[in-house]
């Protein structure tokens, strides 16, 4: 009896342990596959050339170019709302009143709504509706939209790990609830605020739904010049390079170079989150 | 001996709940008076009603009045003036995640003070009067974190002094402290009440009776009986007064 019982458990530790490491076989083979079908057409000219022959040759660096612009707007535009409506609901609002609730769940229904309308929406409004065109403002305005939710999460998150006490100092000083919560709760709560921000950047970055109707094109030869130009994006380019194309046998393999430069930038995005979470975990004494 | 905060016939509620009942009590300056009583008596309540730190907390309903200097604080004062004449400390040391120097400053910014000078000789100033400064003068950018429990608990005295309060509301200073940093302070608010008016509470007897010059005893909400330390605690004319320091409840 008590030998089945040990057997049982070590049954369900094994279970336990298999599917951690499914998850580990799974990224390591996406890694994997990525980089041996892609690494063979990076180089330096791929890095910081247009392509050229049709799609067929030369580089991504308008693809890069274009993603970067979309990422800096898109944060720029969510973060200091974002920012402003976790203030308002983790310290201003009443949490019982119907505004408060009607705001939260609509928050989290924003997250779960799929990427493409998103587009579909930023093709609606911005690009048609607010007459900003296929460019990189509509782009960018549709991927704030999208992380919006990410971003008030994990600030409210990030203020109500504040202590109390830390207000409560501030209050007790004479300060008032403004210079409380911008002297003394914000400060302390940034760092999680920004780690909410970078892990939104590599999400942003890797979209394709919500840019393919509002910013994103196939090719252009030239880099964008205003806000109001329409750009390549690294997820867009490969999208465009395995559907559209005369060649397919000679885009696939710069698809999966793309991946690979795409896969890199997000990775490399969420290990700058993950350390400075862990730094400042690490600072957090109290 | 000046009367510098009068209590009269105080009630307070949280909800339904009532907390303090009828409280008349009045607080002399420069003289470190105690609250003292068991777990959930209203002490920590009533000395938070003297900042208007219960105002945090949604549905609290207060009756009758708190003078300070002969002001309602609740008509005559505006709370952030009250909360600069009435500093408080908290139970457990709660220093900003800030240099030693920022937490000290802190109050002085509140207040708008933004000459590096003035701001650099009290913050200096202030450490010296909470006996700070000897142990913190080489490292003031150090983070507050770094010092001990009780060295950050002489910081946030020091935080409070900064700002030249009248009254300084201590809330149990000591329960999450060790002996000799308690002491330490202890020793420090006999110093301080030379020049400030003390309100501590406190579920430490031996405490109020070590540094207190009045003591006031308080269950459930009602004030039992107030007088000078040594009568309280050697002639206590209630009988409850007398269970409790005698140790037989609480």
């Amino acid at each position: 009896m008590k030998r089945n019982r040990l057997l049982i458990q070590k049954l369900w530790f094994s279970v336990l342990g298999l599917s951690g490491l499914i998850i580990a076989i799974i990224l390591f083979a996406l890694v994997f596959f990525v980089t041996t079908r892609g690494f063979r057409v990076i180089n330096w000219e791929f890095l910081t050339a247009a392509p050229k022959d049709g799609m067929t040759a030369g580089g991504i660096f308008p693809a890069i170019v274009g993603t970067f612009y979309l990422t800096l707007l898109a944060i720029a535009a969510a973060l200091p709302v974002g920012v402003i409506t976790a203030i308002y609901l983790n310290e201003y609002a009443d949490r019982d009143s119907r505004l408060v609730q009607v705001s939260r769940k609509a928050v989290n229904a924003l997250a779960g709504i799929p990427s493409v309308v998103f587009g579909l929406f930023g093709l609606a409004l911005f690009v048609n509706f607010l007459h900003f065109g296929v460019s990189i403002l509509s782009g960018g305005l549709t991927l704030a939209i999208m992380i919006l939710p990410v971003i008030i999460r994990s600030s409210e998150e990030a203020l109500s790990a504040v202590p109390f006490s830390f207000r409560e100092a501030s209050l007790a000083l004479g300060a008032s609830k403004w210079y409380t919560i911008r002297r003394a709760v914000l400060p302390t709560a940034l760092p999680g605020i920004f780690t909410g921000a970078i892990l939104g950047i590599g999400r942003v970055a890797g979209e394709t739904a919500p840019i393919m109707f509002t910013a994103a094109t196939f090719f252009t030869g030239r880099l964008p010049s205003s806000i109001r130009d329409e750009v390549m994006a690294l997820p867009y380019h490969i999208y465009g390079l395995m559907t559209e194309g005369t060649h397919p046998e000679q885009q696939a393999p710069i698809a999966y170079g793309t991946a690979l430069v795409l896969l890199v930038l997000v990775l490399g995005i969420d290990l700058i989150a993950i350390i400075w979470r862990y730094r400042s975990r690490k600072m957090k004494k109290w | 001996m000046k009367k510098i905060i009068e209590v009269k016939n105080l009630n307070l509620w949280f909800g339904e709940k009532h907390i303090l009942k009828n409280i008349s009590l009045d607080f002399e300056s420069n003289e470190i008076s105690a609250i003292i009583g068991p777990s959930g008596c209203g002490k920590s309540t009533l000395i938070r009603t003297l900042n208007r730190m219960n105002d945090l907390i949604p549905e609290t309903r207060i009756t009758g009045g708190v003078l300070l200097d002969g002001q309602d604080i609740r008509q005559e004062h505006d709370v952030v003036t009250l909360r600069t004449k009435v500093g408080m400390v908290f139970q457990r040391p709660n220093p900003f995640p800030k240099s030693i120097f920022e937490n000290v400053a802190y109050g002085l910014r509140v207040q708008g003070i933004s000459n590096r000078r003035e701001i650099a000789d009290r913050v200096e100033n202030t450490l010296k009067a909470a006996a700070l400064w000897d142990e913190v003068k080489g490292n003031l950018n150090q983070n507050a974190f770094q010092l001990s429990g009780g060295q950050q608990q002489r910081l946030c005295i020091a935080r409070a002094l900064a700002v030249k309060p009248e009254v300084i509301l201590f809330d149990e200073p000591c329960s999450a402290l060790d002996p000799i940093s308690t002491a330490r302070i202890e020793e420090l608010l006999l110093k301080l009440k030379i020049s400030y008016t003390i309100i501590i509470v406190t579920h430490n007897m031996q405490q109020a009776a070590r540094v207190a010059d009045k003591t006031a005893f308080l269950l459930m909400g009602e004030m039992i009986e107030v007088g000078a330390t040594s009568q309280i605690f050697k002639q206590p004319k209630d009988k409850r007064t007398e269970d409790y320091i005698t140790g037989r409840f609480g």
